[in-house]
């Protein structure tokens, strides 16, 4: 399944990208007009003149071997431009999910494990962060943190390792925030419904001590959908990355994306789209096999360990 | 987007009373529910009416007054181009709430059709666009809006397109299950051996009946439209300046910002938090609700 998705959405991308208006021609020679020869040169140089699925094809199988074409505007290999940005992206992806984990679930465990204020603060906070969206929390940081208080830098990626960290603060805070209130709600609602159950009770009242319940019995339990949200959520981030890139001018694969979309730079638009359509769909997968492996019921295979 | 089926909350006997039957629009959401109904309507009216109400012309620059703030009737001073931002953001109002509009009812339309076709028919059509809806699933609303950009142009209506074909796969499989729990019911049977044609149940009884949580997906999927419609806007990709809209505002105003004056980018921002807050408070209930009924 995972490989027909992927092979059924890589055709839908080439295809859609195929139907797009521009000629590539004019891109090549920049407005100047070319001789029939120098046309013919670079049609065969870039296969223009081939069927559509032979394109298609030669194009998915170059694709595998990491070769995602040549950005023409650019003359340049679309996959080493690629990689020379994953990494900004990754980092970004990463610190995000990492704030996510520890915030939201510590304030779902919180909200779920207290009622009372301490709830009540986590259901409101929850419901105003997962109404900021990414580039507004963004426009928000720079203001406060970056330009008013100068903890941070404004722009830009950074060098070297505490640096790169300090550059992408306040980049990761802006893409995890509404994310957060969407793992917050999930963990508690789940502690929440893993508290209520009978052998917990039972467990209550006959004296286990309350640390080893949460962490044995309700924990346990709850991490199945909270792996779940956890998961969808930081697949969905690298799309989402684009956004917070372009608002603090990192230099990453989705602010590239955005440029290459801007400027109509076909192949780098497809070799882009593949790469975030193949992490999604490879993120889920990972989480529908780690949700096996935490339910054994799901799959019968899997012991219970 | 991430678009996610909370888990039912059990819900005490009062508000099981309170939720009741039949349409009346806005019952068993309490008070929140109508005091985000309220600031709703008024963004709504604001989106129909805020151009002509805008007290000033939201396109007139005046770059000798860029960045000044409170003055006159200007009541929320100027943009980087010296434009009054109150007239701006009541105009900016239409393309970023009529906007996420037509992207649910869209995306409704198209969900709730490919949900009750599914579950009515089911056997190989529903495998087949099962399996179609699970690749769709595979592109993020942002990717698809941004190759619709490249493959149509830039602007409202390609990143409208894009958004409504995304979302779809989600509501057709939320609404694929109520429809199935619904054609098992035995008054749908009973209409079938009365004769009724197909459509007609499925029209007139099953979507009549599937309206409390089709109206609850709708609402909370509004609130997903509008962050990723504006979040196009501020990308470039949607509705292109100088036209006023909040996702452009946002964008636009992000060089005050760094120059320390982020009025503007503020107000436009603020502008969706608030409205989103609301759709997603209205949300929430309506589904509690719509969960209570068709149970």
């Amino acid at each position: 399944m995972l490989i027909v998705t992927l092979f059924v959405a890589s055709f839908a991308i080439y295809a859609a990208m195929y139907l797009a208006p521009g000629n590539p021609i004019a891109a090549l020679t920049g407005g100047r007009t070319p001789t029939p020869q120098a046309i013919q040169v670079l049609e065969e140089r870039y296969h223009l003149n081939d069927p559509f699925l032979v394109r298609y094809v030669r194009w998915l199988g170059n694709a595998l071997t990491g070769d995602l074409g040549v950005s023409i505007p650019l003359r340049s290999d679309v996959s080493t431009l690629i990689r020379q940005r994953i990494g900004t992206t990754v980092q970004l992806v990463a610190f995000a999910s990492l704030i996510i984990v520890v915030v939201g679930i510590g304030l779902g465990v919180l909200g779920g494990l207290r009622r009372g204020i301490v709830d009540n603060v986590v259901i409101v906070l929850s419901t105003l962060s997962a109404a900021v969206p990414s580039f507004v929390a963004s426009i928000i940081l720079l203001s406060v943190f970056a330009v008013n208080l100068g903890w941070f830098p404004v722009l830009g990626g950074g060098d070297g390792f505490v640096d790169q960290v300090r550059h992408l603060t306040l980049p990761a805070f802006a893409l995890a925030f509404s994310s957060i209130a969407l793992v917050a709600r999930i963990t508690r609602a789940s502690v929440r419904e893993e508290m209520g159950r009978e052998h917990v009770q039972t467990a209550i009242s006959r004296g286990i001590p309350y640390r080893l319940i949460v962490r044995r019995h309700v924990m346990r339990n709850a991490a199945i959908p909270i792996t779940t949200i956890v998961g969808i959520t930081v697949a969905s981030l690298f799309a989402a990355s684009a956004v917070v890139e372009r608002a603090f001018t990192l230099n990453g694969i989705g602010a590239y994306l955005i440029q290459a979309a801007l400027s109509k730079d076909i192949a780098v638009v497809q070799g882009i789209s593949l790469v975030i359509v193949a992490v999604f769909v490879v993120v889920n997968a990972i989480v529908d096999f780690l949700y096996a492996t935490l339910d054994p019921r799901v799959s019968l295979g899997t012991s219970a360990s | 987007m991430s678009l996610v089926e909370l888990p039912t909350t059990a819900v005490p006997p009062a508000r099981r009373r309170l939720a009741g039957r039949g349409l009346p629009l806005l019952r068993g959401t309490g008070l929140v529910g109508h005091l985000c109904a309220i600031v709703l309507l008024g963004a709504l009216l604001v989106a129909v009416f805020g151009a002509a109400i805008a007290p000033h012309d939201p396109d007139l620059t005046n770059l000798s007054f860029a960045f000044v703030g409170r003055f006159q009737d200007h009541y929320l001073g100027f943009d980087s181009q010296g434009r009054d931002l109150l007239s701006r953001l009541l105009a900016g109002a239409r393309t970023s709430i009529l906007g996420p509009l037509v992207v649910v009812l869209l995306s409704m339309l198209f969900g709730t059709v490919l949900a009750i076709a599914t579950a009515w028919k089911g056997g190989r059509f529903d495998t087949i666009v099962s399996a179609a809806l699970d690749v769709l699933f595979a592109f993020p609303a942002i990717v698809l809006a941004i190759i619709a950009s490249v493959v149509i142009e830039p602007g409202l209506k390609a990143a409208s397109l894009a958004l409504s074909v995304a979302y779809t796969p989600y509501i057709a499989r939320v609404l694929r299950s109520a429809a199935l729990r619904e054609r098992s019911r035995d008054y749908i049977a009973a209409l079938e051996v009365q004769g009724l044609r197909a459509w007609v149940i499925c029209v007139r009884h099953l979507g009549r009946n599937m309206l409390p949580i089709i109206v609850a997906q709708g609402t909370i999927l509004f609130g997903y439209a509008m962050v990723d419609l504006a979040a196009i806007s501020f990308l470039g990709l949607g509705v292109q300046p100088p036209q006023a809209d909040w996702g452009v505002m946002v964008a636009t105003g992000q060089s005050g910002v760094l120059q320390g004056y982020p009025m503007e980018s503020l107000c436009a921002g603020l502008c969706i938090v608030v409205v989103v807050i609301a759709v997603n408070l209205l949300g929430e209930r309506l589904s509690d609700r719509s969960t209570l009924v068709t149970r």
